[in-house]
């Protein structure tokens, strides 16, 4: 009996440090998210969306930096996702137990775990000098480096969750290897590698270093790819350190907007974990 | 216990029926043992009615199976008859699904795994290299332990294999599916839901569709691991009607846990333990006179 009440006793002590444990990180979650609604919401409004980031001392909105965010995002994204998967497959499907893909994989786990500012010094490196200025391309580009890992390291642990008999009675029917991995271990694992995607496009929306080094920041409209671009996260470093007031709340503004969306990624990544594609 | 050199093959040997010299191995026995229908129909006489020696399908000569450096089989040779149901038994890691994952190389898709010897499926060595694994496969269809529908629809499942070596037409198609779906006794049941997902069934109704998938790419040779073993019992006796059924054109190989199982749906059984052929013959005297001490204990009962 001293023995059970000794373990209830260890229950209830390892029960209420859990629970002291989860309320402590999420406090600072709910007063870093509430601080940004309070300071962000008062600049949402649609002059938000359609103006162009003002020189001090005027009003105006992001619109520049929002379409140049989407634009770099957007590329980054069809460079990094289809690099990513391919290598993903490569590692879960043909590179098990071999010495190369065990090199594959550590180096993309040091890649998935660099810091940004080093891959926006590298782009910074061998894009930006050697085209002579910053550019919207460089930005794309070291973004796709940080979307690459991530994608490789999902698709590849979603297609290990791929069942092997799935993968045997494939080609128990005579499928060859490549159909077995498009036909059946793609559509096993396409909601898991998608929200990898979603997941890589969440973490690259956010990331201010790599862009400082590559991107700059435009004052202005660009669809000039081969120029400065205005971005989100350069646009609110620099409008949150400023010492005017407007500056800062549009800086607000951004950083609530940026945070919306990656919520909204992170929520559609959740569902499409969730939904399975073959209900009846 | 097999001497390769001293044995005529199963697939040399005549009309069965000359007597068996006792120094050959169980295999040869087996292959040169009157054949007659297991359950045979009394005739006029009463006497079992003598049955034509069906065809040696698959001819298994001295094969050894390794695990990297483990060896899991060794010197196997037995031979599987056409339209006949050979069951494999045998204790845990005995080899016996390992023997069936040879018969269509699928073991093939791990590295480190090797096989020796020779089987002749139709006087051709399917071990021998350079052959066409994927045309292989198409021949042998195979049903696994657990029920492995492909994340798809029903009908999609069982296209799926007819699409990669064959072209048809919707209609026939359509046809194709629906005579496995017959063939495996499952048609009635999702023959208004053939678009729905295979995920869907229950685990007996997955399995079927697994059979029917197999059959719907024409095999010559059905392989099936276990696959009664994960369902329940009325879903098992629905598997076993199927056997009984399907035997009439293919030549099964099944491996089983369940001894009633291989009594109830075997023509030949083979006993392995530890990665040898202990005995193979006829199912019903492995059942009632095994010549291996060996076999007699693992059938009734006594380890395993």
């Amino acid at each position: 009996m001293q023995l059970y009440t000794r373990r209830r006793l260890t229950h209830w002590l390892v029960m209420v440090l859990s629970v002291v444990a989860t309320a402590f990180g999420l406090l600072w979650l709910v007063l870093v998210l509430s601080t940004l609604v309070i300071n962000g919401v008062g600049a949402i409004g649609p002059s938000l969306f359609t103006q162009m980031t003002p020189p001090p001392g005027s009003s105006g909105g992001l619109l520049n930096a929002i379409a140049g965010s989407l634009a770099m995002t957007a590329i980054a994204t069809l460079v990094g996702t289809p690099t990513g998967i391919l290598a993903g497959t490569y590692l879960a499907e043909y590179a098990r137990g071999n010495w190369f893909g065990e090199v594959v994989r550590f180096v993309n786990d040091i890649l998935l775990s660099a810091p940004s500012i080093i891959i926006g010094l590298f782009v910074y490196e061998v894009m930006v000098i050697r085209m002579g200025h910053f550019s919207a391309w460089a930005g794309a580009m070291a973004l796709a480096i940080i979307v690459i890992p991530v994608v490789v390291r999902t698709t590849e642990d979603m297609l290990r969750l791929v069942p092997g008999a799935l993968r045997e009675a494939a080609a128990a029917l005579g499928a060859p290897k490549w159909k077995v991995i498009v036909m059946i271990a793609y559509r096993a694992a396409i909601q898991g590698m998608l929200t990898g995607v979603l997941l890589a496009v969440a973490r690259i929306s956010g990331e201010t270093a790599p862009l400082l080094f590559t991107v700059l920041n435009n004052q202005f409209w660009s669809t000039n790819l081969n120029a400065p671009m205005a971005n989100l996260p350069v646009v609110i470093f620099q409008f949150a350190m400023s010492p005017y007031a407007d500056w800062q709340s549009l800086a607000w503004g951004g950083a609530l907007l940026i945070t919306a969306a990656i919520l909204l990624l992170n929520i559609t990544a959740r569902m499409l974990a969730a939904w399975s594609s073959f209900k009846p | 216990m097999n001497s390769p050199l001293a044995r005529p093959l199963a697939s040399e040997m005549g009309p069965p029926g000359s007597p068996t010299p006792s120094t050959l191995s169980p295999a040869h026995r087996a292959a040169a043992t009157t054949v007659r229908s297991l359950r045979p129909e009394p005739s006029a006489g009463g006497d079992p009615a003598p049955v034509a020696a069906p065809a040696v399908k698959v001819d298994i000569r001295n094969v050894n199976f390794f695990y990297g450096q483990a060896q899991a089989l060794r010197d196997i040779s037995l031979a599987l008859y056409d339209r006949r149901v050979t069951a494999f038994i045998g204790p845990s890691g005995c080899g016996k699904s390992t023997l069936l994952r040879i018969l269509n190389r699928i073991y093939e898709l791990y590295p480190g795994q090797v096989a020796t010897g020779e089987v002749l499926v139709d006087g051709e060595n399917i071990l021998a290299p350079g052959l066409d694994l994927n045309r292989l496969r198409a021949k042998i269809g195979m049903v696994f332990q657990k029920p492995t529908p492909f994340p798809m629809s029903i009908y999609d499942n069982i296209t799926f294999g007819i699409r990669l070596y064959e072209k048809l037409p919707k209609a026939e198609l359509d046809d194709r599916v629906e005579s496995a779906l017959r063939r495996a006794a499952l048609w009635g049941e999702v023959k208004d839901k053939l678009r729905q997902s295979g995920l869907g069934l229950s685990g007996g109704q997955q399995q079927r569709l697994c059979i029917a998938r197999a059959i719907a790419i024409e095999p010559e040779i059905l392989l099936l691991d276990e696959p009664a073993s994960a369902l329940d019992p009325i879903s098992t006796q629905r598997i076993e009607e199927l056997i009984a059924e399907l035997k009439t054109d293919y030549c099964i190989a099944l491996v089983t846990h369940n001894m009633q199982q291989a009594a109830r749906s075997s023509d030949y059984t083979a006993f392995l333990y530890l990665g040898e052929l202990i005995e193979f013959d006829e199912t019903e005297r492995i059942f009632t006179h095994p010549k291996v001490r060996r076999t007699e204990d693992y059938i009734t009962g006594r380890f395993g």
